[in-house]
């Protein structure tokens, strides 16, 4: 997806304005010139002023506002594009819940399947590496990933 | 240098866990660099996570083998396939592919892979003869100098970059602006946390560079509508064979390659991609034989080739010297320095020089078990291009998560890898480097503490920040470096009249 430079000038300049906003409330030190505000204004300030000749180039330019890039009008890669976000969504929203394990299965079982591969390979691949993942991180280096509903079986 | 430091760095070397991390970590980045789609910088991202259960020497080991190894054996399935498996590949690509038309792959690979290893050992030369003495004259560094040197470091990100300056201006600013984010700034008041306890600290490195760095990768990768490539051969003889007769006929473009490269790689924000697209037009620009270029000779493959390995060391040099990152590599590098408590700059050639050493020796290794991991990799090439990369993303995806949340063992850094992923995805297809905002986000926190102590010591009287004597030579450094181009266009206009 292709955004116009002028359009994304204008979101660089609204965020720039909201830094500059949000640190105008910021306290002084007493005694300092230089406050907790002094470093982002700057960054915020020379932001703004790129984002001003953004704009200026992009409306010089005459394009289009947005242009949909060739795997958006395709069907497949956007449902991959999709399921690829709402399948990390949805590991940040359960896996403490449910457990790393079933939740790192499914999300393997939905990228399997949205990019292909032999419907009969699915499940096997996808507990395979799933567990071998678990085993290198939970037992191999340790990192307490959460048991969710397996904990009463946990090993 | 002490023969006793020397002995010291060459135990933590030689011991059996460091030497089993750096085979397996070159195995790794064989394998990634191999594979279309994953990059040298994606591999040490991938590596991050795990090596922050490492000790300092390992870790650093880790990512200076990976990384070295995935620049050459980018070389593969350019060769092969016309796709550079990273994008330090992609300048001489066309040339490879059409030597393996000609039936000549194993010179261009057998190229690759030798002039690769002798860049990549002429650049650690430097280093090791450069980064000690530097380290030295840094030491009388204070805020002042060091604040320049940030600018100065940015603002070759912004010149050297392949796309337009005002793009990787945008970019470098809103890395500048993440680091900002949390309670560590001199002032220790805490800023853009909206409210969130996990970002009082700042926003975690390790998730931010998966996301920025793999998982927008991954994301290019699903979304990726191109044909799938063909193997053009599958047969690979002795691609050592003839490598002399080149060494002895092609050395002064080898030489002129492996300095152009490190000089490249010392440039911040120049990285191994930008050393071989011009050591390519420049060994073609002094070549006897230029017409050759593009037909598929062997020259251009070599001096790129060269390039590309040297800048991946010589990136180190003022990352261990300041801590100002050479490439986006050494930026996670850094990060990685930092959490091992190894803080770049100076004093760590002073306070831990056996660890610098033990550093050196590690990419003369790397650079040397590159010769037989790189002919074994050849040799699998075929088999290595087969593998699904249906399956393989998805797995590497999972890998992503579980490394993310693996730092605070917090599902929070999977939503920021996710966040950056994204961000890292939408910058990238709009023409916005990615590598000037890592350069933002590790040089920031150094820029501000500089600049802010500076300010204090100066009692806000901004003229001291150019009385100083290196302080006036770096400022003026930087004038030049920001202005060069505004100079030469004004140059072109006065010529043009």
């Amino acid at each position: 997806m292709k955004i116009n430079d002028a359009v994304s000038g204008v979101i660089l300049l609204l965020l720039s304005l909201a830094v500059l906003f949000s640190i105008s409330a910021y306290p002084k030190i007493p005694g300092q010139n230089v406050g907790p505000a002094a470093f982002p204004a700057m960054v915020a300030l020379l932001l703004a002023a790129c984002a001003i000749g953004l704009i200026w180039r992009g409306v010089r330019a005459k394009g289009q506002w947005l242009v949909p890039g060739p795997w958006l009008k395709s069907g497949p890669h956007v449902r991959n594009f999709l399921l690829t976000n709402l399948c990390l969504v949805f590991y940040i929203l359960v896996s403490d819940k449910l457990g790393f394990i079933p939740s790192a299965a499914l999300v393997l079982a939905v990228m399997f399947w949205t990019l292909r591969v032999r419907p009969a390979f699915i499940l096997p691949l996808s507990v395979g590496v799933t567990l071998l993942i678990h085993l290198i991180f939970y037992k191999g280096l340790r990192v307490p990933l959460p048991w969710g509903v397996l904990l009463p079986w946990q090993w | 240098m002490t023969t006793a430091v020397l002995l010291q760095a060459l135990s933590l070397i030689l011991d059996p866990y460091v030497l089993t991390v750096i085979f397996f970590s070159a195995l790794f980045g064989l394998f990634v660099g191999c594979i279309p789609g994953l990059t040298a910088t994606m591999a040490t991202a991938l590596l991050v996570p795990i090596t922050f259960f490492m000790p300092p020497v390992p870790a650093i080991a880790a990512i200076v083998t990976a990384t070295a190894m995935a620049i050459f054996s980018g070389d593969i399935p350019g060769a092969l396939l016309r796709i550079p498996g990273t994008p330090a590949s992609a300048a001489y690509t066309d040339e490879t592919y059409r030597m393996t038309l000609k039936g000549q792959a194993e010179l261009a690979l057998g190229a690759g892979l030798v002039f690769s290893a002798i860049g990549g050992l002429f650049g650690t030369l430097v280093m090791i003869l450069f980064a000690p003495a530097l380290a030295e004259f840094a030491l009388r560094f204070s805020s002042f100098e060091y604040f320049w040197l940030v600018v100065l470091g940015l603002s070759g990100a912004l010149i050297v970059g392949a796309a337009g300056r005002l793009k990787s201006a945008v970019s470098l600013l809103l890395g500048l602006l993440v680091a900002c984010i949390g309670l560590e700034n001199p002032a220790a008041h805490p800023r853009f946390t909206f409210g969130i306890n996990d970002l009082m600290g700042g926003v975690e490195l390790i998730p931010m560079m998966v996301g920025m760095f793999a998982v927008s990768e991954l994301l290019r990768y699903v979304t990726n509508m191109d044909p799938p490539a063909v193997i053009v051969t599958e047969k690979i003889g002795n691609i050592f064979s003839g490598m002399w007769g080149l060494l002895k006929q092609y050395r002064w473009p080898l030489v002129r390659g492996c300095a152009v490269g490190t000089a490249v790689g010392v440039q911040p924000g120049a990285g191994a991609d930008m050393a071989a697209w011009m050591s390519y037009a420049m060994s073609k620009k002094f070549s006897k034989e230029p017409e050759k270029f593009g037909t598929g000779h062997v020259e251009g493959v070599i001096e790129s080739g060269a390039a590309n390995n040297s800048a991946v060391s010589g990136a180190w040099i003022p990352a261990m010297v300041f801590g100002i990152p050479g490439d986006s590599i050494t930026a996670i590098a850094i990060g990685v320095l930092y959490m091992k408590n190894l803080n770049p700059g100076p004093t760590l050639f002073t306070n831990h020089p056996e660890n610098i050493y033990a550093i050196f020796m590690v990419f003369i290794l790397a650079n040397l078990v590159m010769l037989p991991l790189g002919w074994l990799t050849v040799k699998l090439a075929t088999k290595i291009l087969k593998v699904s990369s249906n399956i393989l993303m998805p797995s590497i995806l999972l890998f992503c998560i579980v490394g993310s949340f693996a730092i605070n063992n917090s599902v929070f850094g999977v939503t920021l890898m996710l966040l950056f992923g994204l961000a890292a995805f939408v910058l990238e297809e709009n023409g916005f480097p990615v590598a000037p905002a890592i350069l933002g986000v590790v040089l920031g926190k150094m820029l501000e503490e500089n600049f802010v102590t500076s300010m204090i010591k100066s009692d806000s009287d901004p003229m001291v920040f150019f009385t100083r004597p290196i302080a006036m030579w770096l400022a003026l450094g930087t004038m030049v470096v920001l202005l060069w181009p505004l100079g030469a266009k004004i140059l072109q206009l006065i010529r043009g009249r």
